[in-house]
């Protein structure tokens, strides 16, 4: 049976990792290889790497970052932050990621998915969606979730699908940092309404917000950063509880 | 040992020579016949879809050679659907070394198979000293269906093969370089063949 994914978030600025994290028995937290090397051996199924840097040789920073993860760690991981052409893709892919994941760069040129699908197959192209609701409606957001847009939310997941990609990572601004659970109702609509699938992102803070994800939203994998990063919540405490509920889990 | 990966152009190579890297060998990436002709252990990478892929290894000048090769190959995900009679994928006739046609999921009713599966019924000295439900890594659309090459078998909306064998010529329709301590596991077996 197909089991449910527990995704780490590794935020990148200039090959370092940042926002804090506070992990006992790591030299170095700050080094994004050691890191994503204790998270594959915690357990984790995946892990993302959203890169913020701005600086001009972020490209190169990056690629290598990719290489040294790659070279070390067993599971898959996907690379976002700041892609915006096939060169881009290319590159990240060649340096042995598993999937790169697209966001504002796809809302301003929706084409781009259909040309990395047909470029590298939508296997390794995950769009991310970050939105909140404004007046009772979900509303996709820019640039980090500043910037708001008016399409909606489950319009741009659909035509996300139908030009290939292979699969939706979904935050909800509004539930992202609250520790206060994620945003079912609408996960469960993407859920039902799509044939790939969705990552649940923002909001994590205990256990029962995963089982609750997976058994309410119906989501695929839920991603979180702060609650393992500070190990509030262990894995592999995680997960057993969850296969205790009778979700599938790799354990 | 001489261990060659087939570079056409179809797949995350680079993850295949790392983690044959980890095992404590080094794997060359070749498009040439002869490197790969006199190689111990061949590996036929491919991710993406079918009828492109099979399009590449036709340029490439490789696709006759393939099902020739004499030492253990190891098709990986797409490497090893190219490896069956067809696909249903772009309607591409593939190598025909499995006896084998690949389907599309739940006549696409239902979504890739993207994550953590366990496998079954393992039978076969690639999957030895793996434990029956281990974890391994996929993300597919299309799958092989159960035939007598059938090695391993997984679940999702149906049983069907998730590792082929016959004589020399092995695949894997997981990334055993994805699938954590089981992967390096499987992938070990293929070196000590």
């Amino acid at each position: 049976m197909l089991t449910k994914r527990i995704i780490p978030c590794l935020d990148i600025k200039d090959g370092r990792t940042v926002k804090g994290v506070n992990f006992v028995n790591l030299r170095d937290a700050g080094d994004p290889v050691e890191l994503a090397a204790a998270y594959a051996i915690k357990g984790a199924d995946e892990l993302v790497f959203l890169d913020i840097s701005a600086t001009e040789e972020k490209r190169k920073t990056l690629a290598d970052l990719v290489y040294r993860v790659a070279e070390k760690i067993n599971i898959p991981f996907t690379v976002g932050g700041g892609i915006r052409s096939s060169e881009d893709v290319d590159i990240l892919l060649k340096n042995g990621a598993d999937k790169i994941s697209i966001n504002s760069s796809a809302v301003k040129n929706p084409g781009l998915i259909n040309e990395l699908v047909a470029k590298f197959g939508s296997q390794c192209i995950v769009v991310a969606i970050d939105a909140k609701q404004i007046e009772g409606r979900w509303k996709v957001h820019l640039v980090g979730g500043k910037v708001p847009t008016e399409l909606d939310l489950f319009d741009w997941a659909k035509e996300v699908e139908e030009r290939g990609a292979g699969e939706i990572l979904f935050t909800s601004m509004d539930h992202d940092g609250t520790k206060n659970g994620f945003a079912n109702a609408a996960l469960k609509k993407l859920s039902r309404m799509l044939k790939i699938p969705i990552i649940a992102s923002g909001g994590a803070g205990e256990i029962y917000h995963f089982t609750e994800t997976f058994q309410l939203g119906e989501a695929d994998a839920a991603l979180a950063a702060s609650v393992f990063h500070f190990e509030e919540i262990e894995i592999n405490d995680l997960k057993r509880s969850l296969k205790q509920q009778g979700i599938p889990v790799r354990v | 040992m001489d261990i060659q990966i087939i570079d056409y152009g179809a797949g995350n190579i680079q993850s295949i020579k790392f983690a044959i890297q980890r095992l404590g060998y080094e794997a060359q990436l070749s498009s040439d016949i002869n490197e790969i002709h006199k190689a111990d252990k061949v590996i036929f990478p491919g991710v993406g879809e079918a009828s492109s892929a099979m399009q590449k290894l036709k340029e490439s000048g490789l696709q006759g050679y393939i099902p020739e090769l004499q030492q253990p190959v190891l098709g990986i995900c797409l490497g090893m659907q190219l490896m069956c009679n067809s696909s249903e994928e772009g309607k591409t006739k593939g190598l025909g070394i499995f006896d084998v046609d690949g389907f599309k999921f739940g006549d696409g009713e239902i979504g890739p198979q993207i994550g953590w599966n366990s496998i079954s019924n393992l039978k076969s000295p690639l999957l030895q000293n793996v434990p029956e439900k281990s974890f391994i890594y996929l993300v597919h659309s299309f799958y092989a269906p159960l035939t007598e090459d059938t090695i391993a078998t997984s679940e999702y909306g149906l049983e069907y093969s998730t590792a082929l064998h016959r004589e020399n010529f092995y695949g894997t329709q997981f990334h055993p370089e994805k699938s954590s301590y089981v992967g390096e596991q499987i992938l070990k077996n293929f070196l000590m063949l």
